[in-house]
């Protein structure tokens, strides 16, 4: 059961797991890009990104149920909603924290996390409900079946995250936000409104998080808790690339989807456990991360 | 003389108080206060906070139930095994964990915790989603001690949080534990003294470790059973929750914090998932408005309040 032979193994199975572990991958990339934003930001690390996750998916659940509002709707109008909820949570709390050491943002925001997970679980329960699939139907590659949707999902998280990307190491807007990263006295003497771009960034990360929580609803059971374990392990690939660079992120993410995927293949009953392995290896080697820098 | 009155009246206390609350909520109560003492130990004192203490609890209580059902030990040897158990998961961890700091050292831990409950959901000795049910509750002391009775049991409970919490007290007030103060409030300073910080940090980890896998190992033979709730997240969440409401950083917090939190719990039963909701409300209450938790805010209100007289 240990060895892993590629050969061996039918080029179906091989190629579907690669893909469901891409797909948890883009998953991974999305949150952790979010994570890294804020983190940059606002010094917090933003233990309620599970929970925005979960209430994008949500969202885009109740929409279609009580609004009618298809996926495309929901795709844009989620994100939107839930950063606004994000909007008002860091102008009513996290603003006061920020003096403080970095533990008590993630105190306030685990407790933040238990009290929208606690609520939605008190009123939907814990069991999920299913969200059809706006692409239904799939290709057949010869060596696979590619679900149609699965293919848009892995090509949809790309686009974001290069977008993400582009936006924070290419544009203006990027620009003063990297420079209030560095310093941000300085940054607001150029008369640059500081405290209103960390409520934006703010909003733009649980954003994100929202809209991957959409993405996730038609594959996954919309539930309250399916953010719950999601971001413990967004949390370990966030050690393991460390949080320094926006595109480290993103590699990071997909990079250990994919590690994931394999081993199901090879070793199925490692899978859970697998990126945790990860990153215990990577503290010994390089325990700044594999993208971070020593501070 | 304030303080010797003080003591008394809390040893006073403990000695009657199965006869005026339900011993196992006691019982129940002392193992989790032990529980959130080690967690603080780490906070408090070597200013690193673990996110993932349940694993030490949880892993304990797991080793304790197979040492005493499975393979037939006395209880004194599955304490103790436990405790080692615990201790030797915390040094594995621990080892890995205090190369980063900070923040990334919560998240570390938290990591670890994860792992160590995905393998307990998988491995066949934790019992799975069932948990390891019945572990009998054996007479100590090579059968002179029966523990069946809770109001025994209770004495013996009382015993061994006296025992941890005593080892935490001895720990901090020792040449080590100032070295570890020394370490927290400048790392570079102590290091520059001479001091290795890593290897004083690793101690503190392996010895928090060991009080929160006794408190586990004892819950376990309070209740009876091992669940893969004892490993979960969200103890992890609730021992963080017990020190902070306590006070971080003074030593009789956590055990307050820890009363407090279990008899919310029992209490508020009839709420269901709403006592998550609460728990959070507390998080986020004691973040934004009183840091210094229960202790911390009484003793500063003390301390104000005879100043000016």
């Amino acid at each position: 059961m240990g060895s892993c032979n590629i050969f061996e193994l039918s080029t179906q199975l091989l190629f579907s797991q690669l893909l469901l572990g891409l797909i948890n991958g883009a998953f991974y990339a999305m949150l952790s890009l979010g994570l890294a934003v804020i983190f940059g930001m606002l010094n917090v690390i933003n233990f309620t990104h599970g929970a925005q996750y979960m209430m994008g998916a949500f969202a885009a659940w109740l929409m279609l149920t009580w609004l009618h509002i298809p996926f495309w709707g929901a795709l844009v109008l989620a994100p939107i909603i839930v950063g606004l909820f994000g909007i008002v949570i860091e102008r009513l709390m996290l603003k006061r924290i920020y003096h403080l050491d970095h533990l008590y943002g993630f105190l306030l925001t685990f407790g933040l996390a238990q009290i929208i997970e606690g609520l939605f679980q008190w009123n939907w329960g814990s069991s999920g409900a299913p969200y059809q699939s706006p692409i239904p139907g799939g290709y057949n590659l010869g060596f696979m079946f590619l679900p149609a949707y699965r293919g848009f999902v892995v090509v949809a998280a790309l686009v974001i995250c290069l977008t993400t990307w582009y936006a924070i190491e290419r544009t203006r807007l990027g620009a003063y936000l990297r420079a209030a990263t560095e310093n941000p006295t300085l940054v607001r003497s150029f008369g640059i409104n500081v405290p209103r771009l960390i409520t934006l960034t703010y909003g733009l990360g649980v954003g994100l998080a929202a809209l991957a929580g959409v993405l996730a609803a038609p594959i996954q059971q919309v539930s309250a808790l399916m953010g719950t374990n999601l971001v413990l392990v967004v949390f370990a690939v966030v050690v393991i690339g460390g949080m320094g660079s926006i595109m480290g992120s993103i590699v990071t993410g997909f990079g250990l989807g994919l590690i994931e995927g394999v081993t199901k293949v090879c070793y199925p009953p490692g899978s859970n456990t697998v990126i945790f392995v990860v990153m215990a290896l990577v503290l010994l080697v390089k325990p700044a991360g594999l993208f971070g820098q020593t501070k | 003389m304030n303080r010797i009155l003080v003591a008394i009246v809390l040893a006073v206390a403990a000695l009657v108080a199965p006869w005026f609350f339900y011993p196992v909520f006691l019982m129940k109560a002392l193992c989790f206060a032990l529980f959130a003492c080690a967690f603080n130990l780490l906070l408090g004192y070597a200013g690193l906070m673990s996110f993932g203490h349940a694993m030490f609890f949880g892993m304990a209580a797991y080793f304790f139930g197979h040492m005493v059902k499975v393979w037939d030990w006395p209880i004194e040897f599955g304490l103790v095994g436990a405790v080692l158990g615990a201790a030797l998961l915390g040094l594995v961890t621990g080892a890995l964990a205090i190369r980063r700091q900070g923040i990334y050292f919560a998240m570390i831990t938290l990591a670890f915790a994860q792992m160590i409950y995905f393998l307990c959901v998988q491995m066949p000795f934790t019992g799975g989603e069932d948990g390891l049910q019945g572990i009998p509750r054996k007479p100590l002391f090579f059968g002179l001690l029966p523990t069946e009775n809770d109001y025994t049991l209770y004495y013996v409970v009382l015993v061994i949080f006296l025992f941890g919490f005593g080892a935490i007290y001895r720990f901090i007030h020792s040449p080590f534990g100032q070295v570890l103060k020394a370490i927290r409030d400048n790392e570079q300073r102590a290091l520059s003294l001479g001091y290795e910080a890593d290897r004083y940090k690793l101690l503190a980890f392996v010895l928090s470790a060991a009080v929160a896998g006794l408190a586990g190992a004892t819950k376990a033979m309070v209740v009876h059973f091992a669940t893969l709730t004892d490993v979960a997240a969200s103890t992890s969440g609730e021992v963080v929750l017990m020190a902070l409401i306590g006070g971080l950083g003074t030593i009789t917090g956590p055990v307050v914090g820890g009363f407090v939190l279990v008899a919310m719990q029992d209490y508020l039963a009839f709420v269901g998932q709403l006592v998550l909701v609460i728990q959070g409300a507390i998080f986020v209450v004691i973040v934004l408005g009183a840091r210094r938790g229960l202790v911390g805010e009484f003793s500063a209100w003390w301390k104000a309040r005879r100043r000016p007289g």
